[in-house]
């Protein structure tokens, strides 16, 4: 066995272990980092395939961006979990039996030897120097630019909806309005007050100083 | 390989949608907080318009006046022909599929969604949903169909298929502070994630027998011989399963009542109509097109689905006493009917010619028929009032004659009452099943009509003959009125003439493959 297959065979094994603790783990927070885990384990798993960007992808996208903000989500919400397992192992032993008569049959039919794997020639392996970048964006941008469009809008839709769902203006909030503050002039907050000039007068009778001063024009 | 910049031309209606998608955001974005709803309403019908015209399956190249005067069989055989007369092109490498049975569809879709979006207007004001983001995600599932339809890649199947699956869920929560249908859209949510799962996990097998994700490259393999048939065949299950929930036929319906019923009434119009026909391409592009030479294997598989639901369907739509949930029940068993005629598709191209014309056929008059029935839900629904029940129905024709009249032809043509479209297309999918030898299939379809012909005249009776429980008037705006007369009386007017509908399915499918 060669070493490349020993450690697919161990990263394997730790994806396939990461993946049922993250189902099968109490508290969510573990759950997220086995999660994490996975992902991780993938990536390796990838560049084994000499898919370096997607490797590098995944642990920059998914851990980096997406897990943590899951991680700040499981955290800042209160989720029961225990009410989220309610009836987990009342209907666990109906859907491991419906899970292992799935794989059984899919296994009686596609018993290794129908891919024919040997009867395929094996990969040419890539030339020292090829950016495996360079050739997924050239693939990307020239004969999947249509899916990768498509995908875009998929992604736009996505996020338009989630914001459809969620937003919800309250009537009685206040606010600032930073468009009003920009738009300020100087007219709006200075108000010139032209007063006449005081002069040294006989004094004035005692109820004048109570009158109120006359409205500046 | 050396790229090439693709041809546009023959996408102009997706690239079109997708461009207006973008606007409509934008006026979305700037319109008052509370505004836009009217500018987003009529960017829409405009948008879907131009794209209608736009994929219209017409060869614009060629000299129109002098075809006209040529032309033999009048003027009416003349519109069909040039109607048809698209050529077949592939753009975007293989994965992009111009031909005229996809024109027609998209034409088709886009004309539905315009009357669902006038139909759902007034329902969604009284209710305060209509935002310009709703518009927005709408058209987005528009553009979704239109993928669909024109993919012939797995991989554009895929993509056209979640735009729109991922703009339904959407549009069915849109009433979010309601628990009906938020419920519904968690379950459709789930059981769509889990379908697209199949369909994906089929579609890999497809690649792995075959080496390609173009579905002109599938077949010319499977033709040749040169790939491996039981791993395709294990894929064509998932991909069988994977288009079954997409039409909502039994065993994959579950989603089907809960869905319209709890969705705003608006948006099961919009999901009960304009997607079947997507749906209808796909299966059509996927099965028919792709995996030809599997057709006694998938064949066997539609059959089952289509009896099961043809079964299911009518009987459990008799114990509903929700005009939604009926209707859901009703489309159903109509989805199973489409199906036998696509199941039917052997023997003589002549033969072959005719069974998909009669599925096509029925696709288009049930999204006709339920585009009207659901269209009177929505004009008796009012502020604070929805009319869903059948007790609602009690007595419609002392209230407004003219709407009961209505009703009553679109509930007689569903029924399949001869002289109704309705009969006529459930006519021409038994005259398919019939020649393709399937006696006690066709035996069985008409005992179970029978049993549905119970449920659409229940309907007509309670109209006609029985009082009525509400003395509101019932009203429509002029515009919404006279859409949705002209629909009911399109169905009526179909009933009287059917061929010409049925001559230009049968052109269209031999232009698109002659």
């Amino acid at each position: 066995m060669e070493f490349s297959n020993l450690i697919f065979y161990a990263f394997s094994i730790v994806l396939l272990f990461s993946g049922v603790m993250v189902v099968t783990s109490r508290n969510p927070v573990h759950a997220v980092l086995f999660l994490v885990l996975a992902f991780c384990t993938a990536g390796a798993i990838w560049m084994l395939l000499h898919a370096e960007f997607l490797a590098i992808a995944i642990v920059v996208v998914y851990v980096g961006a997406v897990m943590v903000l899951f991680l700040f989500v499981v955290m800042l919400l209160d989720i029961n979990i225990d009410r989220l397992r309610e009836g987990f192992w009342r209907y666990l032993p109906l859907g491991l039996l419906v899970a292992v008569l799935v794989v059984f049959q899919m296994a009686v039919v596609l018993r290794g030897d129908y891919f024919q794997l040997e009867s395929l020639a094996p990969p040419t392996a890539p030339a020292a120097n090829a950016s495996n970048t360079q050739e997924l964006a050239r693939e990307l941008f020239t004969h999947y630019a249509y899916p990768f469009e498509l995908a875009s809008m998929i992604l736009l839709v996505a996020m338009v909806a989630a914001v459809m769902l969620t937003l919800r203006r309250r009537e009685n909030s206040r606010f600032n309005n930073p468009v009003d503050q920009v738009r300020v002039k100087r007219a709006d907050r200075v108000r010139m007050v032209s007063m006449p000039t005081e002069r040294d007068e006989p004094a004035a009778p005692a109820d004048a100083g109570d009158a109120p001063p006359a409205e500046p024009k | 390989m050396e790229f090439q910049i693709p041809n546009f031309a023959p996408a102009a209606a997706e690239i079109f949608v997708a461009a207006m998608a973008l606007v409509l955001l934008m006026v979305a974005a700037f319109a008052r907080p509370g505004g836009g709803r009217c500018a987003a309403f009529w960017v829409s019908q405009i948008t879907l318009l131009v794209a209608a015209v736009l994929s219209l399956p017409v060869d614009w190249s060629a000299g129109v006046w002098e075809a006209l005067s040529n032309s033999e069989g009048g003027f009416a055989m003349w519109l069909l022909s040039w109607l048809a007369s698209g050529k077949v092109t592939f753009t975007f490498g293989l994965s992009f599929l111009s031909d005229p049975l996809g024109g027609m569809l998209k034409s088709l879709v886009c004309l539905a969604v315009m009357a669902v979006l006038l139909y759902g207007r007034r329902y969604l004001n009284d209710r305060k949903l209509e935002t310009p983001e709703y518009y927005v995600v709408a058209i987005c599932a528009t553009l979704g169909m239109l993928v669909l339809i024109s993919a012939s890649s797995l991989l554009t199947i895929y993509m056209g298929l979640e735009l729109l699956s991922l703009s339904s869920y959407a549009l069915v929560a849109a009433d979010r502070d309601n628990p009906r249908a938020t419920e519904a859209a968690m379950k459709y949510f789930v059981l769509g994630a889990l379908a697209s799962g199949l369909l994906l996990y089929g579609i890999s097998m497809v690649y792995g027998a075959t080496g390609t994700l173009d579905i002109i490259e599938v077949a010319r393999g499977l033709y040749e011989q040169q790939v491996n048939r039981t791993v395709l065949l294990f894929g064509l299950v998932f991909v069988v399963a994977g288009i079954a929930f997409k039409l909502g036929v039994v065993p994959f319906h579950m989603w089907i009542p809960d869905v319209y019923h709890g969705a705003p009434t608006s948006v099961t119009l919009l999901i009960s109509t304009a997607p079947k026909l997507a749906a209808f391409a796909m299966a059509f592009r996927l099965l028919a097109l792709g995996m030809w030479d599997l057709a006694p294997q998938w064949q066997k598989m539609l059959m089952i689905a289509a009896v099961a639901s043809i079964v299911l369907g009518n009987l459990a739509a008799i114990a509903q006493t929700n005009l939604k949930r009926m209707l859901a029940y009703s489309g159903i068993s109509h989805m199973g009917f489409m199906l036998l005629g696509l199941m039917a598709a052997k023997g003589s191209p002549h033969d072959l010619f005719n069974a998909y014309a009669s599925s096509l056929f029925y696709v288009v008059i049930y999204v006709l028929t339920t585009l009207a029935s659901f269209g009177i839900l929505l004009m008796m629904s009012r502020e604070g009032f929805e009319a869903e029940n059948i007790d609602d129905f009690r007595g419609l024709n002392r209230r407004n004659s003219w709407w009961a009249a209505m009703m009553a032809i679109v509930m007689l043509s569903t029924a399949g009452l001869p002289f109704f479209v309705g009969f006529f297309s459930k006519f021409f999918v038994l005259q398919a099943v019939l020649s393709a030898g399937h006696l006690p299939l066709a035996v069985l379809a008409v005992l179970m009509s029978l049993v549905g012909a119970f449920f659409y005249l229940r309907i007509v009776k309670v109209m006609y003959f029985d009082e009525p429980t509400d003395d509101t008037p019932v009203r429509a705006s002029r515009g919404f009125g006279l859409v949705l007369s002209s629909n009911v009386l399109a169905v009526a007017v179909l009933g009287i003439m059917p061929g010409w509908l049925m001559n230009f399915c049968v052109l269209i499918l031999r232009s698109s493959f002659g």
